[in-house]
């Protein structure tokens, strides 16, 4: 490709590049946030995990049972920090007061005259001509810089005891089904629509094509109502997996049959005539010619509808009970939404998790993606 | 339910379907082998059986539907007792109902617009640029995430902390940064709507953009090239030559997102669930839908009033269609 080095290409770059990164920002503060120890998150952006960030802590020196002797002077010697995660001290106080009092390896002298020292990486030294008495050790207050620091247990909290890890596999018993059996009836009827002659074929048609636009509102309160009349009818659950398979598949049905046959009428009509000559059924020839043919179609429109079905949110509340055998992932997070309002480590992890298998696709399979949504996707 | 038998329902759902239309155009097949008489009365049979299934999801879950969520709108809250214009005249002086009816109308201008506009200018400049492709990738992003996902995202953006606190939302954190008071964003009414639509802006540019450049790919070379030869700026070319090329795709994208916006529900429910006066049309539906027990004559009124808005595009597809019909015969 041309590289042209003039101001009106610079320009473009430029603007292309502030779209790029706005565009980018929320999802990566996200991903950031997710991985980042709880308690900091909730007091400082995540912008500023990504560089040192100054931390006021309070740790405790030991007790007298540690102390030792040297030429008959006291020493209590140790770190203030329980686990090494990089952190530099910057300067430390023995009171709450100042918590600032001394710099670091700076002596601080205390009113029983003994000597505290505090180094950089959390080694101290308290020194005293007596011998140390209290059980308990001093309080040392510290300011340090710390590194960015990332974990996982917001990941391990989240799926194992908020129960997103349940909600995730609801989410695949939902979206399998709900792609893959709207995607095996359509692919008949769009067959029937392209190459069979039967009466009322066009009407049939354009019913699919008014069916594009219908928003799926329009259908909610009558089937939640058929579903309940049947569920008392039978004595079963009105909210089951099924019952939402049926409802994605209806709901998918029109732009599924639609984008099927807009793909199957540009198949040559020759391949089809030599197989009929042949004596092949219409359901051999939909088997051996027609699938093999379109399986470019089916991988756009199963992403399409899969993706579909698993962002998916009001069916889900509508046709699924709200208990953790049955609620989907969607439905979870606006769950934690409500309830975890302001612990963002459950929130931005729980987001995170929902969107990994779309993710994963878009990334994958981009191109199956686009190709099916330039192909007209209009869904109801 | 456990993860086993989670799978096994999954397969014998699916295999329901598969195990269908195996056997019963195996059955089909047997009978003609024995009364090879009749084609014409093979082939009918084989239609019912191809378009049985989909034709009764789609009367199931479509068309009776439609029709019956019309005549529940004229229907008591148990759908018992014909109840004529009223539910109709409660909405008209339900001050909720015309929020959303102003609500839904700012969302139908501004997301399809800036939607639209952004993606065109994006699409453009991708085009020339050779780190273009990674580019859209980027904008096209946001279209694989949920909206609630989205919700989540951008209410973390908006978060508010008091005046003097550490701010760890972004646009708080900027604001405070430029020597201003921070905001409870999504608490600040009728502005308060736009924050929600720039999520959904957020979200639909990218499916503006790559159909805008799978589009621009067909605006034939040489009508560009022969524009620069006669001097033509490129702002000049935007609007005379590309603009006019890509008209009926601008309609495309304008209407898909239209019907989007119209059904909005997942990012209002989940960021402010119609709060501070970001009421809309869906999420007022699905209070309706369960609010006291739920009144089927009410949420039937809200959802013909989204239908109502998505029927001239249902007509418009319609005419489109027949068009197309008649240029291939």
């Amino acid at each position: 490709m041309k590289f042209k080095l003039n101001l009106s290409s610079i320009f473009s770059q430029l603007l292309l590049l502030f779209f790029v990164i706005l565009w980018i920002t929320p999802t990566f503060g996200l991903l950031i946030s997710s991985f980042r120890d709880k308690d900091q998150l909730a007091i400082s952006g995540w912008w500023t995990s990504l560089i040192y960030t100054e931390v006021s802590e309070i740790h405790r020196t030991k007790g007298k049972n540690e102390q030792s002797k040297e030429n008959e002077v006291y020493f209590i010697r140790g770190n203030l920090f329980k686990e090494d995660k990089g952190k530099k001290i910057l300067s430390f106080g023995v009171t709450s007061k100042n918590i600032n009092a001394y710099m670091v390896g700076e002596k601080a002298v205390l009113k029983d005259k003994s000597e505290i020292v505090v180094f950089e990486n959390g080694d101290y030294e308290w020194r005293s001509e007596n011998e140390f008495k209290k059980k308990k050790g001093r309080r040392i207050f510290i300011t340090a810089k710390s590194p960015p620091s990332f974990t996982l247990d917001n990941y391990k909290e989240v799926l194992f005891e908020a129960g997103l890890g349940q909600a995730f596999l609801n989410t695949i018993a939902v979206a399998l089904p709900a792609t893959l059996i709207p995607l095996i009836i359509c692919s008949f009827f769009a067959y029937s629509l392209t190459w069979m002659n039967f009466f009322g074929r066009d009407i049939l048609l354009a019913t699919i094509i008014a069916s594009l636009v219908v928003p799926l509102q329009m259908s909610l309160i009558p089937i939640l109502t058929i579903y309940n009349d049947l569920g008392a009818l039978f004595n079963i659950e009105a909210k089951s997996f099924p019952g939402i398979w049926m409802a994605h598949t209806g709901f998918g049905l029109a732009s599924t049959t639609f984008l099927l046959w807009n793909f199957m009428k540009s198949l040559p009509n020759e391949m089809l005539e030599a197989a009929k000559v042949d004596g092949a059924s219409h359901y051999d020839t939909f088997v051996r010619i027609v699938i093999p043919l379109s399986i470019p179609a089916f991988a756009s429109i199963f992403i399409l509808q899969f993706l579909w079905v698993w962002n998916d949110l009001l069916v889900g509340l509508v046709f699924l009970d709200k208990h953790p055998s049955e609620i989907i992932l969607t439905a979870k997070l606006k769950e934690l939404l409500g309830s975890y309002g302001e612990n963002w480590e459950i929130l931005t992890t729980g987001a995170f998790i929902s969107m990994t298998v779309p993710l994963f696709i878009f990334f994958s399979l981009q191109r199956f993606f686009i190709r099916g949504l330039v192909a007209g996707s209009v869904k109801g | 339910m456990s993860f086993f038998s989670l799978i096994s329902t999954v397969i014998v759902g699916v295999l329901f379907f598969i195990i269908y239309f195996g056997f019963s155009n195996f059955i089909l097949d047997l009978v003609c082998k024995f009364k090879s008489n009749s084609v014409a009365l093979e082939n009918s049979v084989r239609a019912i059986i191809f378009i049985a299934p989909a034709f009764l999801v789609l009367f199931m879950f479509i068309l009776y539907p439609v029709f019956e969520t019309v005549r529940l709108s004229f229907y008591d809250k148990f759908g018992r007792e014909f109840v004529g214009w009223n539910n109709y005249l409660w909405a008209l002086n339900d001050p909720n109902f015309r929020r959303s009816i102003l609500n839904n109308l700012g969302w139908l201008l501004i997301v399809p617009t800036l939607s639209t506009f952004f993606g065109l200018v994006i699409a453009n400049l991708t085009d020339k640029i050779w780190w273009g492709t990674i580019a859209k990738s980027i904008i096209f992003m946001p279209m694989a995430i949920s909206f609630v996902g989205a919700g989540v995202i951008w209410k973390f953006i908006y978060d508010y902390r008091g005046t003097g606190d550490q701010q760890i939302g972004l646009l708080n954190a900027i604001v405070v940064s430029l020597g201003m008071e921070p905001q409870a964003w999504l608490t600040i009414s009728i502005w308060n709507n736009l924050f929600l639509m720039a999520i959904m802006i957020w979200i639909q540019t990218g499916l503006a953009l790559v159909i805008f450049s799978a589009a621009l790919r067909g605006i034939p070379n040489e009508t560009l090239e022969a524009a620069r030869i006669d001097g033509a700026s490129e702002f000049r070319i935007f609007w005379s030559i590309i603009i006019p090329f890509l008209e009926r795709t601008i309609l495309v994208i304008w209407t898909i997102i239209t019907i989007l916006v119209l059904k909005v529900f997942d990012i209002i429910y989940a960021m402010t669930n119609g709060e501070w006066q970001t009421e809309v049309l869906a999420n007022l539906m699905y209070d309706w839908m369960f609010r006291g027990g739920g009144d089927s004559g009410r949420g039937s009124v809200l959802a013909f009033c989204i239908m109502i808005g998505v029927i001239p595009i249902l007509v418009w597809n319609l005419y489109r269609h027949r068009q197309e019909q008649k240029n291939e015969i």
